[in-house]
């Protein structure tokens, strides 16, 4: 096995692990927030293992060093409990949502073996660099992520006038 | 290929960690005990002798691990330990990617170059590492359960977030003079230099410029392309810092001590070697991107090893080339920390609405304008051809 291999199982389990124990732990909500950016930084390190560098860099800096940091910035703040959450769910509710779940694990498992290569393909020069990236998204997809941008724009916007109002 | 990178692995760690570290708390003392006209550290001593208060370093390391680590009761155990330690590894993982020296071609397969991990998106990773660090901050406030070290990790964190944002758009115009994002490469862009005039010959105010105007020139450093890129990054990787005047995350005077106010010993002292730490780090990474790094201003690497190799061999002259390249980056290191210090002993603290204020509304601005600017200038230089 090489080192890179290793190295992706390693940080595909930690990964997994610390997304799971973002979900099933329910008693401490930033303990949750900082599984959360252990996730991230491993995903972060198997975009770099398959030479995605940039993607890997730009998952820490806004993933793990700006979006959850946020995150913790607003369960800090509130500082919720156990109590604070609305009652459970239905039974109902609950068994549909576990059904939808199941049948979207089993789509995904179903997928993962089709869609893997036969051969592994040789990866362009420069690929995954910065300037092969930007030069995609100015080009082939400047639509897209013009149209993002308007997307996040108009998000902003939105959160000013929400907040506004409850100010005035 | 290992062996070279442990080897630098422990050169950096034995020259930022074993040198500039434990001197750094010294030279803080001095300076300030200078600007304030007092006398500063000089009591501790072995056998009589002080060594100009030299020892003190030692003692402080001595005091802190015979004092008491203290968990206050209701804290988040695990994460309160965990805490320190996020702040302080961040800023030593950043050394990774900074030239100490540049590129030598010693006949070896490869050419060697003085940088322990040689990426292609250095200084991302920088900005990429140094947003993990809010975190300790973070962490370590919310695990005290104190609401003094609450409030004071909340201001860390909104300090930080802003100034990642300005910070990054703030080299932008570095990027685009030097086509990379490499502080290697950046560091090879940097080691020439340019004619102050050069540009009237491109418009054409005079054909060729006078001979005797020769020696008007600068080094293709960041600091002359982008002075303005210079300041901003400067401020906000000083902000980052959270040392004065940007220290409102433990402003005293507010909240008793901000996110460490329940640390005691060692502990403690690691927040503090993390932000001690810092200082030469930050100096390191301006140093490779705006003050032109290892190079010697007006004596570019081929000059300066064609010049000694006539005489002494090209293996020497690369092997004392490496050396004195060092030996100016150690230089300019060392005038980026005077700096720093300087500014933290002149300048009050900031009201927490005036740190904010300069982040996103001069700050940011200004640095969409820079990159603007520099855009155009780019492409106009193109357009006349130079």
């Amino acid at each position: 096995m090489s080192i890179q291999l290793a190295l992706f199982y390693f940080f595909a389990a930690v990964a997994v692990g610390s997304a799971l124990a973002m979900v099933l732990n329910l008693r401490n909500t930033v303990a949750s927030a900082m599984s959360l950016v252990i996730t991230m930084v491993s995903l972060a390190a198997v975009y770099v293992l398959m030479d995605a560098f940039l993607v890997g860099a730009l998952q820490i800096m806004v993933y793990g060093g700006a979006i959850v940091v946020l995150f913790v910035f607003v369960v800090m703040l509130l500082n919720l409990r156990q109590d604070d959450f609305p009652p459970p769910r239905q039974r109902f509710v609950k068994a549909l949502g576990t059904l939808l779940v199941l049948f979207a694990l089993g789509k995904l498992v179903a997928a993962v073996p089709g869609a893997l290569p036969e051969a592994v393909a040789r990866l362009p020069e420069g690929f995954g660099g910065y300037r092969d990236v930007g030069t995609a998204l100015f080009t082939r997809f400047l639509l897209p992520f013009e149209a993002t941008s308007l997307l996040l724009l108009a998000a902003l916007v939105g959160a000013v006038v929400l907040a506004k109002r409850r100010l005035d | 290929m290992i062996a070279e990178t442990i080897g630098k692995i422990l050169f950096v760690l034995l020259v930022v960690m074993g040198a500039f570290l434990p001197l750094i708390t010294w030279v803080e003392r001095k300076q300030s005990a200078l600007i304030q006209d007092r006398v500063g550290a000089n009591r501790a001593d072995l056998a009589g002798i002080t060594v100009l208060g030299l020892l003190h370093p030692l003692t402080d390391v001595l005091k802190l691990f015979a004092k008491e680590d203290f968990v206050p009761e209701g804290a988040n155990r695990v994460m309160h330990l965990l805490a320190p330690v996020i702040s302080l590894v961040p800023a030593i993982v950043m050394l990774a990617v900074v030239p100490f020296a540049g590129v030598y071609d010693f006949g070896g397969e490869r050419p060697f170059s003085f940088v322990i991990a040689d990426v292609d998106w250095g200084l991302l990773f920088v900005f990429a590492v140094g947003s993990i660090a809010a975190y300790g901050t973070v962490i370590s406030g919310w695990a005290s359960n104190n609401n003094w070290a609450l409030l004071g990790s909340l201001r860390a964190s909104a300090q930080m977030i802003s100034y990642e944002v300005t910070m990054g758009l703030s080299v932008v115009g570095l990027f685009m003079c030097f086509q990379t994002l490499s502080l290697q490469e950046m560091s090879l862009a940097q080691d020439s230099t340019f004619r102050l005039l050069g540009f009237l010959e491109h418009f054409g105010v005079v054909d060729t410029l006078p001979a005797w105007l020769g020696w008007l020139q600068l080094p293709t450093w960041g600091i002359f392309l982008q002075p303005l890129g210079f300041v901003m990054f400067l401020t906000c990787i000083m902000a980052e810092n959270k040392r004065p005047p940007f220290d409102l995350p433990e402003a005293e005077s507010e909240l008793v001590a901000g996110y460490h106010l329940e640390y005691s010993g060692m502990r403690w002292g690691l927040f503090y070697t993390a932000e001690f730490l810092e200082v030469p780090v930050i100096g390191c990474i301006v140093t490779a991107a705006f003050l032109g790094g290892w190079s010697i201003p007006f004596l570019d690497t081929q000059t300066l090893i064609s010049g000694i190799g006539g005489t002494f061999g090209t293996g020497f002259a690369t092997g004392l080339a490496l050396v004195l390249q060092l030996l100016a980056f150690l230089a300019k290191v060392i005038v980026m920390i005077w700096l720093q210090m300087t500014i933290r002993w002149s300048l009050p603290r900031f009201r927490y609405d005036q740190v904010m204020d300069l982040c996103w509304k001069i700050l940011l601005p200004l640095s969409l304008a820079n990159v603007f600017v520099t855009g155009a200038v780019i492409l106009w230089m193109k357009e006349l051809g130079a």
